[in-house]
């Protein structure tokens, strides 16, 4: 009570104090303000819960989570939990394993356990298929007094200790695995942590889309400084007339822009035959499903997100800070770089972390036009998505995408301060 | 006035429960002149048959996009033309309803199902044979030079015959071509395939052309990368060639030699909501008409019926014509391989 008194009596010429009674008016007045700005953005808030923390937060939880060879072989796990990690499980956990297997053959679920192992251990999943199959046609009664010769049978990955640490370790129900392999490491017998004996893909990967990223940022900063420069500082009816040529392929459908690139840069295309008309070169350059093409595609499509911020920013520079540069003396390039553009670097830092942000994120223009060469980190995501289906990679891969873009925002805070950023 | 809105209320509801009841049927397959033979003569006749209405669109095979609907358990398609070198493994992992035999259409001659379909058209129950195809590889007369390729050997030899070769981007037949060019004998190849020094060999195969190889995802791709000079060697499906060259009259040719001849399938997705209907439909297009409708584009009828009806005239372009010097593709080796090669295979492909 006193200290909404003491609150409110700032607004009251001094000496008088609310009564009781208008305080309580007060604070009800208040109260229902703030639930009438609540109630108007609660559209906006459930929105954004659902449409965008909830997914992101399933993402985050599926990339740790893998129930999926726990719920199928129980028994063997629990077997499993006794044994040392040295040498061959007891006969008792590989005959619970053949007996596991039977039924998941006749269940139709032995593809799920072999895709699950293999995720761990490559190569897997075909002696854990072969042999659910072999093991489909033999008789209970066989199988428990015989399980483990027949398992040790019928193929010989089931005597190596290596395979039975991959099952108990798939086995756990919520695991740091696929980080580690998005990270190109994996654990060895002891458990510590190597870098991954199969392919190393992913770090690469990554590397190489910030690699491009930077690269496009580059090459549109190049190209939408100067344009930006002249936008701002035409009469209005040309400067009108040029936005229109920018905004104009903003306007058009990404995939339109994306596949009309295509038809400039195939082996018969249009670029091309022009350079081999002109005699340039006698045979056509191969630029379609490269790298390059997925570079010069992407500068197209995010030139816009560069030029409008820039653009913005020059808009509101007066002219007379050059002229009295100019007039006191400084020669125009040095008054260019000591006064304009340093007035400029709000909009380039928007543009440029706008540009980068965006694509590092990209996907169609790779997809579309990228051939093996121009592929990044967001195309293997959809590819464990869509194609191998192993959503908790995809899962972890995003995440960390999600972690470095963070990552790289806090550092740029950091060096150029986020505040300084303007979009308009 | 409350019985008005109570009659609008029900016409409503009645209005949209309509569309829900007459279920449209999803029919999948590859799209291309396969799909248009098969709209022709199986999606087209039975729409005129029954009044249902089939849905029909294209697909590039695989099991992943089937995975994924039984996995989330959103069945968006019913009936699926399946390769056989995939049928085993979508089998083997539930992914498919099995189709019992007993409700298969007697053939034109009245010879009984069971005895009228070739055994290997019947060999899995998740499936019931369509046609017999092969793959294999085509050049196109105008731009492979002097000397023409023969052999799988050519394929993989860029000093000899240089320029892009393309093929779909998968490992499986890419895998058997590759040993095969390294000498591994044909009936050798999945035994070979199935250790880890043969796998080795094969992708070691694959490196050697690996700056010259051009990928696609869907068969309608190939013989357009032929066309437009995007390859001058191109793996197809020899019905797609066949029909580049009788329809559109193109300079194609087709080397046979190793070709790995499989047949399709019509499968049904597990947990699909409109089974019965999903079974009608399969009944019906695996008739003997149906069926022989797809030498169209030069693949053979899986029934015995069928083949009395074939054109005399296109039996040289067949596959069944090519069976010698052919290879079986193994759906058990790839349903077993099919996981661990394929992520080798796309580990591969991103080195």
């Amino acid at each position: 009570m006193t200290a909404t008194t003491v609150q409110d009596s700032s607004l009251l010429p001094a000496g008088r104090a609310l009564t009781r009674e208008e305080a309580w008016f007060a604070r009800r007045e208040l109260n229902r303000r703030r639930l009438t700005a609540f109630m108007l953005v609660t559209p906006l808030l459930l929105f954004i819960g659902f449409a965008f923390f909830a997914p992101i937060a399933t993402m985050l939880h599926r990339s740790v989570y893998s129930p999926t060879v726990a719920q199928l072989i129980p028994d063997t796990l629990a077997e499993l939990q006794s044994w040392d990690g040295q040498g061959l499980p007891d006969r008792a956990v590989l005959t619970t394993m053949a007996v596991d297997l039977k039924r998941l053959a006749s269940e139709r679920t032995s593809g799920k356990l072999g895709e699950a192992l293999n995720r761990g251990l490559p190569g897997t999943s075909s002696a854990v298929k072969s042999t659910a199959r072999k093991l489909r046609r033999v008789e209970d009664t066989e199988l428990g007094a015989n399980g483990a010769a027949l398992l040790l049978e019928a193929n010989d990955r089931w005597a190596t200790p290596e395979l039975w640490r991959t099952v108990r370790a798939t086995g756990q129900i919520y695991t740091e695995r696929y980080f580690l392999t998005a990270l190109d490491l994996e654990r060895d017998a002891e458990g510590a942590v190597q870098v991954r004996e199969a392919a190393q893909i992913y770090v690469q990967l990554y590397s190489k889309t910030m690699r491009i990223a930077l690269i496009i940022t580059i090459l549109t900063l190049l190209l939408g400084y100067p344009l930006a420069y002249v936008l701002a500082n035409s009469p209005s009816r040309i400067a009108n007339l040029l936005m229109v040529m920018v905004l104009l392929p903003f306007w058009t459908s990404l995939l339109v822009r994306t596949t009309s690139w295509i038809a400039l840069l195939q082996t018969n295309g249009v670029i091309n035959s022009v350079l081999m008309g002109v005699g340039v070169t006698s045979e056509p350059l191969e630029m379609l499903f490269t790298e390059f093409a997925t570079i010069i595609a992407m500068t197209h499509i995010l030139l816009p997100f560069m030029v409008l911020p820039l653009y913005s920013v020059m808009k509101g520079i007066d002219p007379s800070y050059m002229r009295a540069a100019l007039s006191l003396g400084s020669r125009p390039i040095p008054a260019f770089f000591r006064v304009y553009f340093p007035m400029t670097l709000p909009g380039l830092s928007a543009g440029a972390l706008l540009v980068f942000i965006i694509s590092v994120g990209y996907y169609i223009t790779p997809a579309l036009v990228g051939g093996t060469d121009g592929q990044m980190i967001s195309n293997i995501i959809a590819f464990h998505m869509q194609q191998s289906n192993n959503w908790e990679l995809a899962a972890a891969l995003g995440s960390l995408l999600l972690a470095l873009i963070i990552a790289l925002y806090w550092i740029y805070d950091r060096l150029v301060g986020a505040g300084n950023i303007k979009l308009g | 006035m409350k019985l008005t809105n109570l009659l609008a209320g029900a016409a409503v509801l009645a209005l949209m429960a309509a569309p829900a009841l007459a279920q449209d049927l999803t029919a999948v397959s590859f799209g291309g002149a396969y799909g248009a033979a098969q709209k022709e003569h199986m999606i087209d006749p039975y729409m005129a048959e029954t009044g249902a209405k089939v849905l029909f669109e294209d697909y590039s095979g695989g099991i992943a996009e089937i995975k994924a609907q039984v996995e989330a358990g959103n069945i968006q398609w019913d009936v699926v033309d399946i390769e056989v070198i995939d049928l085993e493994r979508a089998c083997s992992e539930g992914l498919l309803e099995v189709i019992p035999r007993d409700i298969l259409p007697a053939g034109d001659d009245g010879v009984a199902a069971e005895d009228d379909f070739f055994p290997a058209a019947l060999a899995n129950e998740c499936g019931v044979g369509v046609i017999f195809w092969s793959i294999i590889y085509a050049y196109s007369s105008e731009t492979i030079g002097g000397e023409e390729p023969s052999t799988i050997g050519d394929f993989f030899d860029t000093a000899k015959f240089p320029g892009k070769r393309a093929m779909r981007k998968r490992p499986q037949v890419n895998l058997e071509w590759a040993l095969i060019a390294d000498g591994v004998a044909a009936n050798e190849v999945y035994d070979v395939l199935s250790t880890d020094e043969g796998q080795a060999r094969a992708f070691a195969k694959l490196d050697t052309i690996r700056d010259d190889l051009v990928w696609f995802d869907s068969w309608s791709q190939a013989p357009q990368l032929l066309n437009d000079g995007g390859a001058v060697m191109v793996q197809s499906a020899n019905g797609r060639i066949f029909g580049a060259i009788k329809d559109d009259g193109r300079p194609f040719k087709m080397v046979w030699d190793n070709n790995v001849f499989d047949l399709d399938v019509w499968a049904i997705v597990k947990g699909t909501p409109n089974l019965d209907q999903a079974l009608d439909f399969v009944k019906f297009a695996t008739g003997t008409k149906p069926l022989s409708g797809m030498q169209d584009v030069a693949y053979g009828p899986t029934r015995r019926s069928g083949s009395a009806l074939v054109d005399p005239a296109i039996t040289e372009d067949l596959p069944t014509a090519h069976i010698d010097e052919g290879l079986k593709a193994d759906g058990i080796f790839w349903a077993d391989f099919g996981e661990s090669l394929g992520e080798k295979f796309n580990e591969w492909l991103l080195k």
